[in-house]
């Protein structure tokens, strides 16, 4: 198991470093000077020049880009060119409240979806089967910033019964629909995953042994079935963090969210290229820190793989 | 000839003459992997609506001068933020366009973004998964680390990235797209390669003499390209929704080009005085993707049924 955990270390080491080395190249291909963007126009060739060695930006890229990766050890973000002030209080500032979204988001993704998936599968083409079909199909189709509009017009503005927009006082009724709308595919992709786990986990043959002892059917599928086929489903459940890190850009500008998806969308538009690849850096890195935490929590829930890679290291 | 050979042969043909007194032998020797998939396919129903829903978005891309009652970027002041009417079936937006007109126009962005982009990725991926799966050794280690680089961004922030670098405009949302989408490809593609090169039946035509060129694009290639063909498919629905978030975060088409993820930002600040801005591009988008992810579906059910 210990070797294990290394290797996968060691794997993720490649993927970093290409990661920032692809996003430090794109960031310094915009075709826009960042001593410009920061002393905006009327501003003299002199202190141009001051700025730019004083950024370090006059150095061969090779230079830039240790710095930059040697920042980023640190910590260390950089400056964002618009607010002149550190990307990291900046993102530090919204971070928190996407952080709370996400996981306002997994908990009703977890409960909708395991649900959803339990009951297709225990009534398998039945009315409910179906119904879970067509929704989990549909939710993929859906994009969730239309969703989140629909669902603003519909329950914020028609029924008026949630806020439409914004965090208010932070309360509970501010976070459903956001949290709903960026839940909406993840949901379907467990419901999905559910079933057809739980499915193949009803075939087998210690759940016919579990029936003729005379159990009943919830005894069955709660202690027999469920611990099993939830496997599948909890490591897609710790990958999603980090996808939904990254659906939180579309619904937190739909509902004026202040987090940190909002934050790079407005970076965008102001062309404030550290702020941007910043929070992307820090969203890929929970993405894969996330997928290192779900691989490794997999080798320990089944041993399999664990063997598998043994032997394939031989 | 050894007398059992002989025997053997004497058999072989009696069954085919009596194959062929029932009619099979025909279809057994015509049959191939591709026609027995679309043969499933054409069985199943929702693969079918999937396919109508392509083809009638197509031909609707194609004759968008015919089929929209106005010009899609024509303004009409004395008309703006009209809602649906028999003169505007979809309404019309606060500059007095018709939206009826401008999603008819806007699925030809949005075919051709989806097509398109994952057609380069299909190039991209299928050249290096090839090289991946052929040759093996230092370039399959490089080739699957840097599939990994690709795999560590979320689809729409890996996009958002690119889009903010090359800025907005039709052909660089082709680039983004369809670089990010090429590890997938790759990683399927010489995922089958593997796991045909020692397949027995390959073993078998090696053994009868085929050449590695015959062996490649006889046996390898088609049965490697059958799950490509599936995932395209599917990926073409997600590229499409990828647009539109571009083109919603303003990354897109410029306007006045009618795109219907332009259309979706454009309602925002709306969607309380003119809710149906919102609604019918919305719409043509979730029914477009649908097609596609049916067809994926049904497309995956035809080549291996086993899934289903």
């Amino acid at each position: 198991m210990f070797y294990y955990i290394l290797k996968r270390i060691l794997q993720v080491i490649p993927v970093l470093i290409g990661v920032t080395l692809i996003l430090f190249i794109l960031m310094y291909i915009i075709p826009e000077d960042p001593a410009r963007l920061i002393l905006q126009k009327g501003a003299t060739e002199q202190a141009l020049a001051n700025l730019r060695e004083k950024m370090g930006i006059d150095k061969p890229l090779y230079v830039q880009y240790w710095r930059y990766v040697s920042n980023l050890a640190r910590g260390d973000l950089g400056i964002s060119y618009r607010y002149r002030r550190p990307v990291n209080d900046i993102l530090a500032e919204h971070y928190p409240n996407s952080i709370r979204l996400a996981l306002v988001a997994i908990v009703i993704e977890v409960i909708i979806g395991i649900f959803a998936g339990i009951i297709s599968a225990v009534k398998k083409y039945s009315f409910w089967d179906m119904l879970v079909t067509i929704s989990t199909t549909l939710a993929v189709c859906i994009p969730v910033f239309w969703l989140g509009m629909m669902f603003q017009v519909a329950f914020g503005l028609k029924l008026g019964w949630l806020p439409m927009s914004g965090m208010g006082d932070g309360s509970i009724k501010y976070y459903i629909l956001p949290a709903i709308t960026l839940a909406s595919v993840s949901t379907a992709f467990v419901a999905r995953m559910t079933r057809g786990s739980m499915l193949e986990v009803l075939s087998n043959d210690y759940i016919t042994t579990a029936h003729a002892k005379g159990l009943s059917e919830f005894r069955v599928i709660t202690k027999h079935a469920l611990k099993n086929a939830l496997i599948p489903v909890v490591t897609l459940i710790g990958l999603d963090l980090g996808a939904l890190m990254g659906g939180a850009i579309l619904t937190e500008t739909v509902f004026s969210w202040p987090g940190v998806g909002r934050t790079i969308y407005l970076a965008i538009l102001q062309r404030d290229a550290p702020v941007v690849i910043g929070g992307t850096i820090i969203l890929v890195l929970i993405f894969i820190v996330m997928n290192l935490i779900v691989d490794i929590l997999y080798a320990w829930l089944d041993p399999r793989i664990r063997f598998e890679q043994k032997e394939l290291n031989v | 000839m050894y007398p059992e050979v002989k025997k053997d042969l004497k058999e072989q043909s009696e069954i085919t003459e009596i194959l062929e007194d029932v009619g099979m032998e025909k279809k057994y020797s015509r049959s191939s992997l591709y026609k027995d998939a679309l043969r499933r396919l054409k069985k199943n129903k929702l693969a079918m609506i999937g396919l109508a829903i392509i083809i009638f978005l197509i031909i609707i891309a194609i004759l968008a001068p015919l089929v929209s009652p106005y010009n899609p970027i024509e303004r009409i002041k004395e008309e703006s933020s009209l809602s649906p009417s028999r003169a505007h079936l979809f309404g019309t937006d606060l500059l007095g366009r018709d939206i009826f007109s401008r999603v008819v126009y806007g699925s030809r962005i949005s075919l051709e973004v989806g097509i398109i982009a994952v057609g380069i990725s299909v190039a991209i991926g299928l050249f290096f998964g090839a090289l991946a799966g052929y040759f093996g050794n230092v370039s399959d280690v490089l080739i699957m680390r840097m599939a990994d680089i690709f795999f560590a961004f979320p689809y729409i922030l890996g996009a958002i990235v690119i889009m903010t670098v090359l800025g907005p405009g039709l052909i660089n949302i082709f680039i983004a797209i369809g670089i990010l989408g090429w590890a997938s490809f790759a990683r399927i593609f010489r995922g089958s390669i593997l796991s045909i090169k020692n397949k027995e039946y390959i073993e078998a035509a090696r053994a009868l003499g085929a050449s590695n060129f015959r062996i490649i694009t006889k046996h390898i290639f088609p049965n490697a390209f059958a799950p490509i063909i599936v995932y395209a498919t599917m990926n073409v629905g997600t590229a499409i929704i990828v647009e539109a978030a571009l083109s919603f975060l303003g990354l897109g088409v410029q306007p006045p080009t009618p795109a219907w993820g332009k259309m979706l930002s454009e309602s925002l600040n709306y969607i309380d005085i003119a809710p149906w801005m919102m609604f019918f591009p919305g719409l043509a988008i979730v029914i477009t993707v649908l097609g596609f992810v049916l067809l994926g579906d049904g497309l995956r059910d035809a080549f291996d049924p086993r899934l289903k």
